[in-house]
This record gives C-alpha cells, sequence and structure tokens, in this order.
C-alpha cells in the first residue's frame, strides 16, 4: 500500500543523478561561454588598445584609438559601404564561379580517370602557386578589371571545392555502388542519387574554406589592380587612406574585411548545417 | 540426415522441375592466379532456401557477386530461366548498405527509381514491403534513428520491394548482437512463408545455416570450391521447437562435420 501510494509522487520527480547534473550544468555553461568568452576578450583587448594609445601618447597616424576608428566607420559610411559593396561581390562571385567550376571539374574527373589524371596536376599547380605572383601577370592580360579579379579569388578559391567535392564523390559506399550496379542504374543515376548525395557533406566543408579564400583572393585583386590606378573596394580603401595616412579609415575597412569573412563563414556554416542536420553525423548532436 | 559429395545438384534436379537459376562448372581467377572459385556447380530451385557455408576464402562471396553480375565467370556458365532482368535480384549486405540522406520510405523507393517509377505510384509497394518487415510506422524516419536490427529489416525490405525471383544475402545478420540475430533469423523465415522467396544466405555460422536453409552447401578455401551438400529435410515452418529439437541438433553436428571436412581438421 505504501508503496502504491508513494509511486506517482516518485515517477513525477525526474531522476537526476551528480554526473547528470554536473553535465547539465556544464552544457549551460558552454551554451553561455561560447558568445560570453569571446565578448569579454574583444572588451578587454579594445580596452588595452585603448590605453596603450594614451599611456604611449600615439598619434592617430601611427595607431588611432578604438573610438576613432569607430567613429571613422560612422563617418566615412558612405565611402566604406560601397567599397563593402564591391568587394562582396567580387567575392560573392568567385565563391559562386568557384563552386560551378570546382564541382563541374570534380564530377568531370570523377566521370573519366584521363580527363582526371590529364587536368589534376594542373589544378594542383594553380593552388600552390602564389596569387599575388600571378594576379600583376593576369591584370596585363585581361584588359576588364571586374573579370581580373574575379579570376584571382576564384583561382584561390576554387582548389578547396575540387578537392573536396572529388574526394566526396569517391567516397560513396562501395556496398551501395555494387546494390546500383545490380539494379540497373545508369551513370547519371549514380552520380545524381548516391555520389552527389555522398559527396554534399564533403562539398560544404570545401565550401566554407572556398568561402573565406574568395575574400582573400578578392583582396589581394583588389590590391594588385588597385595599384594600377582602378578598383574602389576594401583594399584599395586600406591602400589609399594608408597613402595619404588616414590610418583611422584604414582600421575601419579593416574590421568590415574580417567582419564580412565571418559573416560568410557564418551564413555558409548555417549553409551546410541546414542541409546536413537530419543525417549527417557532424550535424547531429549527442547524449551525454 | 544424408552427407551428400559435390555435383549433388544433379540428383534434386531430376526430381524437379527446372532451375530458377544454375551455376555450371563456374570459375574466377584473380590477377591470373589466384583462384578464388573453381568449378561451381549448383542449382537452385524456385523455393529453395539455399545456404553457403564455409571459412573466410572458400568463394562464397565471390560466387553471389558473380551471380549478382558484379563480376563474370572466368569459365563456366551461369543461367537464369527465362533470361535475367534487373528486377529479378533482390540483395542485402552484411551491412544494411542504407542511404543516410534518404528516409526509410525513400530508401525502400530505390529499385524502382531506378527503374524510373515515380514514388507516389510505388507507394503502396513500399508500404507493403515495410509492413513485411514490420516497420511501416517507421516511413519518414531517417536510418540512424533506426537500431541496428530495425535498419537490415529496411534492408530486406528494399531487397523485397520488386518481388525479386532470387534474394542474395550476404551474411545479413553477422555484424548483429545475438538476440537480434536470433530475432531476425526467426522474422525471415516467417517472411519466407509469406511471400515464397528463393533465398541464396551466405554465412559463416552452422547453427543460423541450419534453422533457416532447406540446403546448405559448404565450401572449402584455397581453391574455393564445393565440397559438400547437406540437405536439411526438416519441414517449414521453424519455429522454437525446432531449435531445441534433436532432429537440429543432428543436422547441426552434419554440418558441422562438413565444415570440419572444409576447413582440413
Amino acid at each position: 500500500m505504501a508503496i502504491a501510494e508513494t509511486a506517482p509522487t516518485a515517477a513525477a520527480a525526474p531522476i537526476i543523478d551528480a554526473e547528470e547534473a554536473r553535465r547539465a550544468r556544464n552544457r549551460r555553461r558552454e551554451r553561455l561561454g561560447r558568445w560570453l568568452m569571446p565578448l569579454i576578450v574583444l572588451v578587454v583587448m579594445i580596452f588595452l588598445w585603448d590605453r596603450i594609445c594614451v599611456w604611449n601618447n600615439i598619434p592617430h597616424y601611427i595607431l588611432p584609438r578604438p573610438g576613432l576608428v569607430a567613429e571613422t566607420l560612422w563617418v566615412d559610411r558612405l565611402i566604406l559601404f560601397k567599397a563593402l559593396l564591391i568587394t562582396l561581390r567580387t567575392t560573392l562571385l568567385a565563391l559562386l564561379v568557384a563552386v560551378i567550376g570546382g564541382v563541374g571539374l570534380a564530377v568531370l574527373f570523377t566521370q573519366s580517370r584521363l580527363f582526371e589524371m590529364s587536368f589534376y596536376p594542373y589544378a594542383v599547380i594553380l593552388q600552390v602557386t602564389p596569387i599575388v605572383a600571378i594576379a600583376p601577370l593576369i591584370f596585363i592580360y585581361i584588359q576588364s578589371k571586374l573579370i581580373g579579379m574575379l579570376l584571382c579569388a576564384w583561382i584561390v578559391a576554387f582548389f578547396p571545392v575540387l578537392s573536396n567535392t572529388t574526394l566526396g564523390l569517391n567516397s560513396a559506399d562501395h556496398n551501395l555502388r555494387d546494390l546500383f550496379s545490380i539494379y540497373g542504374a545508369t551513370r547519371w543515376q549514380k552520380l545524381r542519387y548516391l555520389q552527389l548525395p555522398s559527396a554534399l557533406p564533403y562539398f560544404l566543408g570545401g565550401l566554407r574554406i572556398a568561402g573565406g579564400l574568395a575574400l582573400i583572393g578578392a583582396v589581394v585583386a583588389e590590391y594588385v589592380a588597385g595599384t594600377g590606378g582602378v578598383g574602389s573596394g576594401l583594399a584599395f580603401t586600406i591602400l589609399e587612406s594608408s597613402y595619404r595616412l588616414n590610418i583611422p579609415r584604414v582600421f575601419a575597412a579593416l574590421i568590415l574585411i574580417a567582419a564580412m569573412g565571418v559573416v560568410i563563414f557564418t551564413v555558409l556554416s548555417l549553409f551546410s548545417h541546414l542541409l546536413l542536420r537530419k543525417w549527417h553525423e557532424s550535424a547531429l548532436k549527442r547524449e551525454g | 540426415m544424408t552427407l551428400q559429395e559435390t555435383g549433388v545438384a544433379a540428383e534434386t534436379a531430376a526430381a524437379q522441375p527446372a532451375p530458377l537459376l544454375s551455376l555450371d562448372g563456374v570459375s574466377k581467377v584473380f590477377n591470373g592466379d589466384l583462384v578464388a572459385l573453381k568449378g561451381m556447380s549448383l542449382d537452385v530451385f524456385q523455393g529453395d532456401f539455399v545456404s553457403l557455408l564455409g571459412p573466410s576464402g572458400c568463394g562464397k562471396s565471390t560466387a553471389l557477386r558473380l551471380i549478382a553480375g558484379l563480376s563474370h565467370p572466368t569459365s563456366g556458365r551461369i543461367n537464369w530461366a527465362g533470361g535475367q532482368d534487373a528486377g529479378d535480384l533482390g540483395v542485402v549486405f552484411q551491412e544494411p548498405t542504407l542511404m543516410p540522406w534518404a528516409t526509410v520510405a525513400q530508401n525502400v523507393w530505390l529499385p524502382w527509381r531506378l527503374r524510373g517509377a515515380k514514388f507516389a505510384a510505388m507507394k503502396p509497394q513500399i508500404e507493403e514491403a515495410l509492413a513485411l518487415v514490420g516497420l511501416e510506422k517507421f516511413m519518414d524516419s531517417y536510418p540512424r534513428e533506426l537500431s541496428g536490427g530495425m535498419k537490415m529489416r529496411v534492408s530486406i525490405a528494399r531487397a523485397l520491394v520488386t518481388n525479386p525471383r532470387l534474394i542474395l544475402m550476404d551474411e545479413p545478420f553477422a555484424a548483429l548482437d545475438e538476440i537480434t540475430r536470433h530475432k531476425l533469423n526467426n522474422d525471415l523465415l516467417a517472411l519466407r512463408a509469406k511471400i515464397g522467396c528463393t533465398i541464396i544466405f551466405v554465412t559463416h555460422s552452422v547453427f543460423e545455416s541450419v534453422f533457416l536453409s532447406s540446403r546448405i552447401v559448404v565450401m572449402a578455401a584455397r581453391p574455393g570450391r564445393v565440397i559438400h551438400e547437406v540437405a536439411v529435410d526438416a519441414p517449414y515452418p521453424r519455429g522454437e521447437d525446432f531449435r531445441t529439437s534433436t532432429d537440429y541438433a543432428a543436422h547441426c553436428r552434419a554440418a558441422s562435420a562438413a565444415l570440419h571436412d572444409a576447413i582440413g581438421d
């Protein structure tokens, strides 16, 4: 009788042992820490930066105080925003072309071993040659600055997409490959229903790397194109402002480039999570 | 219980109609000198449950790959009664081999999808195949949400969905725990009783082969070849009574003796 009376109460109360409670505490701490800790570090760094400027009487054309950089961000917002849009446009276009070119080449590589043997070494050579060494030549041979910049950014960005997608296309489960063969799948069906879905996590990993590299490529291209007297993106703004000793604006442009890189990475990570969240190990949450 | 020498297929064939599938002196040689399979002859009749039993390297899986058309014999012939079509075969591998990005229903739809059939048109067949393995309520689940045994059931449903003439099973329950394996053995026989399919089943387990099969083909390694055929003449349906019967034990002893012969003990 006593057991029957106490049973509902016992069932209603969740059983949490010490280990479970510690785990829950750690989870809460980690959720909070993920945002709070970088924020604290940022505030401390800005504070130190400001104090270093004040304590050492550093002039603003050498190292501006954070407040002045923030003020420049606001005062020069129209110039900076316009420059940001131009750099962003080059970056996104280059990323788009890198995706099309990288995935397209990867598909061709996996469809034809001969094609892969012929061209893969050149893709590697293109990747390992520093873009700053090639960029001046590109702007000599290509008249359109936009196409030149796109080409620079593409050269830097396409390889991770190509390399990862090729790996992914070749990583389809061998039993599934056999199954497709047994059921008489055509080459196109194997590619569409097996190889491309298998390659998706690899491609998305490459895409996240390519996003950052496309920005680097775009910035390098703007530097090189800018020295030729053309260009008005953020990199050119940095170049021009440094000539004029407008260091606050250099910092403002730098902050915008870094912020753009973070936003691109975040958006691509979110995109990746949305596509993989239902089935891929990398996007699944585990208990314990 | 009889322990028969190889080549006995001919004797069985004389008492039955034309075989659904026959292997006639099939050999497979890799790299010019590695004889994976030597002169295998086997007739499989409609409704047979044939187990290929033997040690690693005896050519069981090679034989299955040849039957599946994934590889071609170096010599000998494989004949299908009335010729072979892509829908004639259902295959279950050792791993569930499901597409992790697709739902259970989409996985089962695969054989039809590759033949150009739309999902909506095939939905009744997909539901029916999943109902046969008791997973009709999991159509929209992803493989990661299922247990090992459930994934294997999905794999079996996929093999059944085209209503194939022959199902090839390559050690399908080897990676499962003993309890799940036991249950799936029972379920497989129940399924077979319901739909009357013909099965070739590769296994390392004497007990599993005796419980499931009507015939056990015992193979030896180096070179891979058939050395005995053991007929398991216990009637179906088989359940727990059969597992604990003296008849089962006698068949296990006979299969075990044949296997020891194959291993060379």
